[in-house]
């Protein structure tokens, strides 16, 4: 299956990931070939078969509501790349052009 | 009819307007994890590794959120899904750390139903759902000019519902009054605080207009997070008149998400592209279905009958009230509760009314409490009334002596008039005394009465009634004084 340089663009921007012109060859060809992988599933008959969308029929696994506090701030900002002691930062995110 | 409205149908166009109403659940703890679900000070203290999206972790469902869900589900009649998977909604924004909100997509949790308006001259008595679904918030984001975006995951991971409605509310006054009545269902349902300004309940509104008898809808514009009544109700006026002036001046209305600005009233564009809006829905393999029965839904019913909707049937059935009344009356299940208890003590509805919403809600005003935290019992008020109503107890003299005292009051309201010696005299020669003394005080006023000017029977009655203490009995004053006076 061919996919087209917009296509990998499109999903490379929703995935936001930057890529490289000289990466975008073999991309191309990766992608094709996972979507013909994929195709092959096609040629199973699912009429009538509902989604799996679950692997263990499981079902009903709930919590009761109580609380419990189980790290604290210091051990929460730990891994962030930036932080003020109180506060995740990142950067500057705009909110309204008028 | 609104002056927009009227515009419209004139230019022959018609309004198509449809609201999402984020609801928080007032849990103990979060939709997927047990860090606490309430407000805090001090920011990323009420968090998990599962609220901060840490790889390998796993979410598992809080049974409160889908109960509550399901309350409100009840009440608007609808149609309660028995199978429920969740799904990841994936977009990239700094507070969502997962890069996906886990929510609803296949299977909402109620389907159908619809939220009754309360409310003089609205132009429909009920909206119709689409469906209601449960859902995850976000945290929050600090915008701070110097030191970039700040963000806060106290609230990531709290439970919502979402109210969305058909593309079917009628007018900006509908919507106001939509948004209104899910307050009130979700405070007597309990299942929420639902406090707009602190963005418990957040609404969000679609806003189009089309040519009357065009099938296709016209461009929809997104108007988000708003909270506050008003500013629902001025954002779709503003939006409604903008988008007919863009049609009539033949210029096209751009599909796009807006805010509303309070101060100025007007509604912006936002940076947002609409064609970033690739959620890629897929189910969620870490949460398993939820399948609810026949007797887990009976279980819940009684409970969901505890809203707004039966509650003004009922007072209106049992004690026709004026609209007026049923308004104050049933905006709070409390207020509601407590004026039937009232007429079960046996007091007119009438009159039940008339107390509650005048003197007892200036109390509570005055004291800066509500009905559950005063403590007077409507055992004692019913009493007190009653004292009135059987001319023991002067009215100005229950309200403004008495009613305050009640709160904690440990004696009936007749041990405490009497105590105080507040109780109507029958002592009929004192009250003649007071009648004489008071006549004699004013010689020029009653010989002006006597000569035509009776409008001075009032200054007379009020000056006997203070030298009484207000003790005296106004009807038994003014026989007293008309049999003196003539």
């Amino acid at each position: 299956m061919k996919v087209d340089k917009e296509t990998l663009q499109k999903v490379a921007h929703l995935a936001r990931l930057n890529i490289r012109p000289e990466e975008e060859d073999q991309l191309l060809k990766d992608m094709g070939e996972i979507l013909n992988w994929v195709e092959k599933l096609r040629e199973v008959n699912t009429k009538g078969v509902e989604p799996l969308t679950h692997m263990t029929g499981e079902v009903n696994v709930l919590r009761a509501d109580k609380a419990e506090a189980t790290i604290d701030r210091q051990q929460a900002l730990k891994n962030a790349p930036q932080q003020d002691g109180k506060f995740f930062i990142v950067p500057q995110v705009m909110k309204r052009n008028d | 009819m609104l002056d927009v409205l009227k515009k419209l149908e004139e230019e022959g166009y018609e309004a198509t307007i449809g609201l999402e109403v984020h609801v928080q659940l007032n849990t103990v703890s979060k939709i997927f994890s047990a860090d606490a679900n309430h407000e805090t000070e001090e920011a990323n203290t009420h968090v998990s590794v599962i609220s901060l999206g840490h790889p390998g972790t796993l979410p598992v469902l809080n049974a409160q959120a889908v109960e509550k869900a399901v309350l409100m589900g009840l009440a608007c009649g609808s149609q309660i899904s028995r199978y429920n998977t969740f799904d990841r909604k994936s977009y990239f924004y700094p507070d969502l750390p997962k890069g996906y909100q886990t929510t609803q997509d296949k299977t909402p949790i109620c389907i159908g139903g619809k939220i009754p308006l309360f409310g003089t001259n609205l132009l429909q008595e009920q909206v119709e759902l689409h469906h209601i679904h449960l859902e995850e918030d976000a945290g929050k984001s600090i915008h701070d000019e110097e030191a970039g975006t700040l963000i806060d995951l106290n609230r990531a991971g709290t439970p919502l519902i979402e109210i969305v409605t058909n593309p079917s509310v009628a007018g900006p006054d509908e919507a106001a009054a939509c948004l209104q009545e899910i307050r009130r269902m979700v405070r007597y349902l309990g299942i929420g605080n639902a406090n707009m300004e602190k963005g418990e309940l957040r609404c969000d509104a679609n806003i189009s207009i089309k040519k009357k008898g065009d099938s296709l809808l016209g461009e929809k514009v997104e108007i988000k997070n708003m909270n506050s009544f008003s500013h629902v109700r001025k954002a779709a006026i503003f939006e409604l008149e903008r988008q007919l002036a863009l049609k009539l001046a033949g210029e096209p209305v751009v599909v796009e998400t807006r805010t509303f600005d309070p101060a100025t009233g007007q509604t912006y564009g936002m940076r947002f592209k609409e064609t970033m809006n690739d959620y890629r829905y897929f189910p969620c393999p870490d949460l398993p279905p939820v399948v609810l029965d026949d007797q887990y839904l009976a279980g819940l019913q009684p409970r969901a009958n505890e809203n707004p909707r039966v509650y003004r049937q009922r007072l209106t059935q049992k004690y026709q009230l004026s609209d007026y009344d049923l308004g104050i009356l049933t905006e709070e299940k409390e207020t509601a509760q407590y004026f039937e208890a009232l007429c079960q003590q046996g007091v007119e509805p009438k009159s039940a009314a008339n107390w509650m919403n005048g003197p007892l809600r200036s109390l509570l005003n005055e004291e800066g409490k509500n009905l559950s935290e005063i403590a007077i019992g409507t055992q004692q008020l019913a009493e007190l009334i009653k004292l009135v109503e059987e001319d023991k107890l002067v009215y100005q003299t229950a309200v403004q002596q008495l009613l305050p005292k009640l709160p904690k009051a440990t004696k009936s309201p007749l041990k405490l008039a009497e105590e105080l010696n507040l109780l109507v005299s029958e002592d009929k020669a004192e009250l003649e005394a007071i009648v004489r003394e008071v006549l004699i005080s004013l010689p020029k006023e009653t010989e002006a009465f006597r000569k035509g000017k009776k409008k001075l029977l009032g200054l007379f009655i009020g000056e006997v009634m203070k030298k009484s203490r207000g003790k005296a009995n106004p009807k038994v004053v003014q026989q007293e004084l008309l049999k003196a006076l003539n």
